[in-house]
């Protein structure tokens, strides 16, 4: 199989997964007796037609955003790291502990503060897994899956007999402090003007893009990085090179966990205002998605979480408006997955086909 | 805890570890060919959907638990494709069927019934019944051992025995077998199952087809036999607990039977509060029985107690030549 041109292998390839998994969506809802058009075009009126839709989008993108690179950062050092959603809840935790200790005055105040908490407890989760797979060699895929049951339990556990205030029926912890309230898209000037209606989208979205910016510096720009990267494409090499693997794993690791985790000041601390069961609502997986999709760079986990916010504010309005069962994202996220994560030498393949058919053309 | 509870709660835990069983042995066979296999929850939830569905249109199990096998295979195969045919990465294709499975039952459910995402209620033959076991009213009047075999052994639907069978099954073709050994052997070291001349494709695709075949049972046992049809993520990660139960099992079919049995028990324990208040004479929070199997697993991975080593080959794609 011979080499790709660099930029069908980056831009190509993920169009061409993503045409796939389309055209199969589009005949299973076809032989489900749906029509796919009207799919599409729910799907575009409801994420992208409004502002109001778009301020959905941007909601969904800012969350799968962090988790996105959360993945990508653990795949440049080899690590596939699918606790993401665990991280998340954990991180939801650690937003919901710094916003209900302290009265806050003020967002701009409480806003570092729970990054910080959201921060520390994604990565607190991820640590152990690295620990273990960086000192005792056990598969980092494994453990991180055991986490995420295992933080779905605590938390669970947590909501029903400590967090959750006398007199409250349903599992959730109390209401945040009013000052502790993120301004939505709809409460910044300026952007009031095309936002006209309260919106779950808020400022968290710039610290996704700023995110995603201190992840492109992290890996391509410091000795860090570069180890890092070093270590992922070849460990033996890296060792060679003077290159620790438990501090890469461990630091990877956490830089991963930590990303996850941030994800929390989007939709706990931003949108639900008290931490709730299940909190991350399958965005952790969402990342892998997204990292794949985005090559493990920023830039496309930016434009790939873009897609999937789309996707996901689309596939709910699908769901509302048509008789397709919102379980079609699901079906959309697992085929994006399949075609660019498992059967991209598949695609490349078919890319490759096509190219020697040209290459004989030109001569 | 008195002894008819006791005798309650083994009832029970036999049943909750059937489904975990059937796919532990599932995942065994495809990981000891090296294809690492996170489906297992995937495949699952696939079949249950096919077994209620079609179990439900014609109101036989029989053809239900075919449809429900075929339909696990079908996922096997395409996991086969992208991680032995192209070389892809084994686990994220896994990651990618479980989400395709999530997304299909309950699109396939609901076109079909319009119920939700679920299938209609299962009677009678639509349904695996419980069977009792010769002799059962005679031996059960033995004191102490009696129960145990008349409740605990009898009275389950003919997939509990068929998973229970599976084992020494499983043990023997492993073990006693031409196809055992070179199973083994390609897991661990695929070339030298080349050098001999046989095929490590056709090898893993058998590997992965019998994956199928016992994750098609369990998919069915759930939606046939446990429950009386197919409700939307049903498996609830039990394709994880069974994957959790493969590591405890150290890839060992006796091991997985204990393992399962184990976190079968843990399940039904979940499922009985007022017994573990009365046993502990406090409280244990149900979370916590929840992520027992996987505490466990945890600490077994992390080889405190005894090391679980994978085989060799697991995860990575054979390459004949270069």
């Amino acid at each position: 199989m011979e080499k790709l041109p660099a930029w069908a292998d980056i831009v190509l390839v993920p169009l061409i997964s993503l045409l796939l998994a389309a055209v199969i969506s589009a005949i299973v809802i076809l032989a489900i007796g749906q029509d796919p058009w009207e799919a599409v075009s729910v799907m575009v009126q409801g994420a992208l037609g409004s502002s109001y839709g778009w301020g959905y989008t941007l909601y969904y993108t800012t969350s799968f955003i962090f988790t996105g690179l959360a993945v990508t950062v653990a795949f440049h050092a080899s690590q596939f790291n699918i606790g993401g959603e665990g991280q998340a809840q954990l991180g939801g935790l650690g937003v919901a502990l710094v916003c209900l200790s302290v009265p806050w005055p003020h967002w701009a105040l409480a806003l570092p503060a729970a990054m910080i908490g959201a921060a520390l407890f994604g990565a607190a989760w991820a640590a152990i897994p690295a620990y273990l797979q960086a000192k005792r060699g056990s598969h980092i895929v494994i453990t991180t899956i055991m986490f995420n049951y295992i933080a779905s339990a605590l938390i669970v556990y947590l909501l029903v007999e400590v967090l959750r205030p006398a007199g409250q029926m349903d599992p959730a912890s109390a209401r945040f402090p009013a000052g502790a309230a993120l301004p939505t898209l709809h409460d910044i000037p300026g952007l009031n003007l095309i936002f006209t209606r309260k919106v779950p989208a808020n400022i968290t979205f710039f610290v996704a893009v700023a995110a995603c910016f201190g992840v492109w510096l992290l890996l391509w720009r410091t000795r860090l990085g570069y180890e890092i990267r070093a270590f992922g494409k070849s460990e033996r090499a890296a060792i060679y090179a003077g290159i620790s693997p438990v501090k890469v794993i461990m630091v990877s690791m956490l830089i991963s966990g930590g990303l996850a985790g941030l994800m929390a000041i989007n939709n706990v601390m931003g949108e639900a205002e008290r931490l709730l069961q299940n909190s991350a609502e399958g965005a952790g997986f969402i990342g892998i998605a997204v990292a794949l999709m985005g090559r493990n760079h920023p830039f496309g986990v930016f434009l790939a979480a873009l897609l999937f916010g789309f996707l996901y504010q689309g596939g709910a309005e699908m769901g509302l408006w048509t008789s397709i069962p919102i379980e079609l994202r699901l079906l959309l996220q697992g085929l994006v997955i399949l075609f660019t994560g498992a059967l991209d030498n598949m695609v490349r393949m078919m890319l490759g086909v096509f190219f020697r058919a040209k290459a004989k053309g030109a001569a | 805890m008195d002894y008819s509870t006791l005798i309650q709660v083994l009832d029970s835990s036999l049943r909750m570890a059937t489904p975990l069983l059937l796919a532990c042995l599932a995942g065994l066979f495809s990981e000891r060919s090296g294809i690492f296999d996170i489906g297992l929850e995937g495949k699952m939830l696939i079949a249950g959907m096919a077994s209620g569905a079609v179990a439900a249109l014609t109101g036989s199990v029989w053809i239900g638990l075919l449809a429900g096998i075929g339909a696990s295979i079908l996922f096997s195969l395409i996991h086969g494709l992208a991680s032995i045919t192209f070389r892809g990465n084994q686990l994220i294709s896994g990651v990618a069927l479980n989400f395709l499975a999530s997304g299909m039952t309950v699109l396939i459910a609901q076109a079909l019934f319009h119920q939700g995402g679920r299938t209609p209620p299962l009677s009678g033959a639509a349904r695996f019944n419980a069977i009792d076991l010769p002799l059962a009213d005679t031996i059960g009047a033995v004191p102490l051992i009696g129960p145990l075999y008349a409740e605990v052994l009898s009275g389950h639907s003919a997939l509990v025995y068929v998973a229970l069978l599976a084992v020494p099954a499983t043990w023997w073709a492993l073990y006693r077998t031409r196809f055992g050994l070179r199973l083994r052997a390609v897991g661990e070291n695929p070339e030298s199952v080349d050098t001999a001349g046989i095929s490590v494709i056709r090898l893993r695709y058998s590997a992965v087809i019998i994956t199928g075949v016992l994750c098609g049972l369990a998919g069915a046992y759930m939606a046939t036999g446990l429950q009386a049809g197919f409700g939307r993520e049903m498996t609830a990660g039990r394709g994880y607990i069974a994957l959790a139960a493969l590591i405890f099992a150290k890839w060992r079919p006796w091991y997985a039977l204990w393992a399962t049995l184990l976190f079968g028990f843990l399940q039904a324990l979940a499922l009985r509060p007022d017994v573990i208040e009365g046993t502990f004479g406090m409280a244990v929070p149900v979370s916590f029985l929840d992520a027992l199997p996987y505490i466990l697993t945890v600490i077994v991975l992390a080889g405190f107690v005894g090391k679980a080593i994978p085989p060799r080959a697991g995860g990575q794609p054979y390459v004949k030549e270069r």
